[in-house]
């Protein structure tokens, strides 16, 4: 069978806004939080780029997004680190919150009858990058929040384990009364944490929008947030893990395309099932949270 | 336990009318006719015989049955966040089997619907449950997943094995007469699935206050840590339970709407069910009784909600809105009870996960 010209594009393509949200979720997680409420921050995110993008470009989709994204996680983080709630169920709530909330907008500001279609970002190829063999225009000829995530990844491994703020941040997520003792503040720590991972998953949000879909639908995030935190889960809470992990969801979701373009008779809607599948099989297949953060969804115990 | 539940109560009436009120103001906000909007759903929940009967009660009975399931699991100290997957495999599993067996009569088909429905919703969060003990993967994410495969697999068989006989439209055919749950009262809508929901809700406080298995989940769910140490309960075991029952539970809500409801499957059967019934169940302070009032409530709220798409055109998400408030609000308020050492032990922040 021919591979298509573009098959690895497609597959980065896939693997943006899941890499963006989930290495912002090893972040949270790697400082002892798990935010099921992704799902709503990467909702929330796609409707604010969607409105800001109709009135000011796409570029300001971007910004809007990711700022959207990191206001409701902010509420997330002051649920559990402030008032100490368990962390699954005020995701749970927060997910809800962030679907209501895109779907309500979608609702009120951007559908009549007819859709609200943005501009989207063009394709900007890197300079020299473009032409290496093979995966140049894969890898150098996409839409600007791919290249942020090029750039975000060193950042954050370097940041993990090569600054003292990610010795601490880490220290946090495995004893967050050690990381007290040895004067860290584990609640600020966390929150800075969290506001960071909502950023990247409202930036992935405007992502679907502003450089792939050119429209809002309700669930268009489909479960990618929650797909996010199964590929932290997958990756081993590395960066590197998650990097191949995003790779792995970007790879099924271009097979979707490619099965479906093809014409193979696979039922369209098993196709869609497909990246949960392969994601429940690839996490049993690496038997789950082996090497989760010690502290991983606990609330810090003690005095404040 | 029982000296805290009067507060519990009044705190979550509070909560309950807080969250109605801030939603109220966001309507208003919004640009909407706030008024009209009230009256609109006070007359969709309350305004007649019909709309409490058709409208809310109605609309309560999932949400009370799923509110048990969550109860069942969170009891336990098990974050079933996939009552959703199990709901719709349930009403899959009973479309099917009142589709193929459509010439039974109601005797057999019905209980067979009833049981087989239960039985799908077990295997569904039967696997969460394997996927947990065997595999170390946890149910909050594996729930959480299982919940689009099984929106897909329905989308699957309403376009494929089980589409209606004209190819058309993205549904099932109607179930035959036989296969469906009897109507409770003469020229309403409520069926006999209420009466199976309240009878879980019984059969639910029967089993936690009454039996050794149910004290068993509720040490397991207080205190894992105890539960072990006390050598006498397998905690994984405990847990694998409670999720499988919560999912056998959430199956048979899914058949009892179907039968009762739709008498058919099509997308979007369930518009979230499952994660409102996450606020039911903490609304209800995980108790039977409890439970049982706040799925009255959210019953009120959904029926209220389509009162106001219809008439005021007020979006429906803001219900759904509400329900999220609902469980922000649950959560403080336990975070002060819990500075009063009385929190239900469940929500905790350091059980489960």
């Amino acid at each position: 069978m021919p591979v298509p010209d573009d098959l690895l594009g497609a597959v980065v393509r896939g693997a943006t806004p899941i890499g963006l949200a989930a290495i912002g979720e090893l972040v949270v997680e790697r400082s002892g939080v798990i935010n099921i409420g992704l799902e709503g921050a990467i909702s929330v995110g796609a409707v604010v780029a969607t409105v800001a993008a109709a009135a000011a470009g796409p570029a300001a989709g971007l910004l809007a997004g990711a700022g959207a994204g990191l206001a409701l996680s902010l509420v997330f983080g002051l649920f559990v680190t402030r008032l100490r709630a368990q962390q699954v169920i005020a995701g749970t709530a927060i997910s809800m919150l962030g679907l209501g909330i895109a779907a309500t907008m979608h609702r009120s500001l951007l559908a009549g009858t007819d859709d609200v279609h943005v501009p989207t970002l063009p394709s900007f190829p890197v300079p020299g990058f473009d032409r290496l063999p093979l995966i140049g225009s894969a890898f150098f000829d996409q839409p600007v929040p791919t290249y942020v995530l090029y750039l975000i990844v060193p950042l954050v491994a370097g940041m993990l384990y090569r600054t003292v703020a990610g010795v601490a941040l880490r220290a946090v997520g495995e004893s967050p009364l050690a990381a007290r003792g040895a004067g860290r503040d584990p609640q600020r720590i966390q929150i800075a944490a969290i506001t960071f991972g909502g950023m990247l998953a409202g930036l992935a949000g405007a992502t679907l929008v502003v450089a792939q879909a050119g429209v809002f639908a309700d669930g268009i995030s489909a479960g990618r947030g929650f797909i996010a935190i199964a590929v932290v889960a997958l990756g081993g809470w590395t960066v590197r893990g998650v990097v191949a992990g995003s790779l792995l969801f970007g790879a099924v979701s271009a097979t979707q395309y490619l099965v479906q373009s093809y014409g193979s008779g696979v039922p369209y809607n098993l196709l869609l099932a497909m990246p949960y599948v392969v994601t429940l099989v690839a996490l049993a297949a690496l038997r789950g949270a082996q090497a989760a953060p010690a502290a991983l969804g606990r609330a810090i115990e003690g005095p404040p | 336990m029982t000296s805290g539940l009067p507060r519990v109560r009044g705190t979550a009436a509070a909560v309950f009318f807080a969250s109605i009120a801030l939603v109220a103001v966001c309507i208003w906000a919004a640009g909407y006719d706030a008024s009209r909007a009230g009256s609109a759903a006070w007359n969709a929940a309350f305004g007649s015989p019909f709309a409490f009967f058709s409208g809310t009660l109605k609309r309560a009975t999932p949400l009370l049955t799923l509110g048990i399931a969550i109860s069942v699991a969170f009891r336990a100290g098990v974050l079933n966040i996939g009552a959703d997957g199990q709901f719709l495999a349930g009403a899959a599993a009973s479309v099917a089997v009142a589709l193929t067996f459509s010439s039974w009569p109601r005797m057999v088909l019905l209980p067979m619907e009833l049981l087989v429905g239960a039985c799908a919703g077990a295997a569904w969060a039967g696997g969460a449950a394997v996927l947990k003990r065997r595999y170390a993967v946890g149910e909050v994410v594996s729930t959480l997943l299982l919940n689009f495969v099984a929106t897909n697999l329905i989308g699957y068989l309403v376009r494929g094995p089980l589409q209606e006989p004209s190819h058309s439209y993205p549904q099932t055919p109607q179930i035959a007469p036989a296969g469906r749950l009897p109507i409770l009262l003469p020229g309403q809508r409520l069926h006999w699935g209420f009466v199976i929901a309240v009878a879980v809700a019984i059969g639910a406080w029967w089993f936690f206050q009454r039996t050794a298995a149910g004290f068993r989940m509720r040490v397991v769910g207080a205190s894992p840590s105890v539960a072990y140490s006390a050598g006498l309960i397998d905690v994984g075991a405990v847990q694998a339970r409670a999720l499988i029952a919560s999912g056998a539970i959430a199956g048979l809500a899914g058949c009892c709407e179907v039968a009762g409801v739709t008498y058919g499957l099509y997308e979007g059967l369930s518009p979230g069910y499952g994660y409102t019934a996450i606020a039911v169940a903490l609304l209800g302070g995980l108790g039977a009784g409890g439970v049982v009032v706040s799925a009255l409530l959210f019953g009120a709220l959904a029926a209220g909600a389509d009162g106001m798409q219809r008439d005021a055109g007020i979006p429906p998400e803001f219900a759904s809105i509400a329900a999220a408030m609902m469980i922000l609000g649950m959560l403080i308020a336990s975070t002060v009870q819990r500075a009063r050492g009385a929190a239900p032990a469940p929500i905790r922040s350091d059980a489960g996960s």
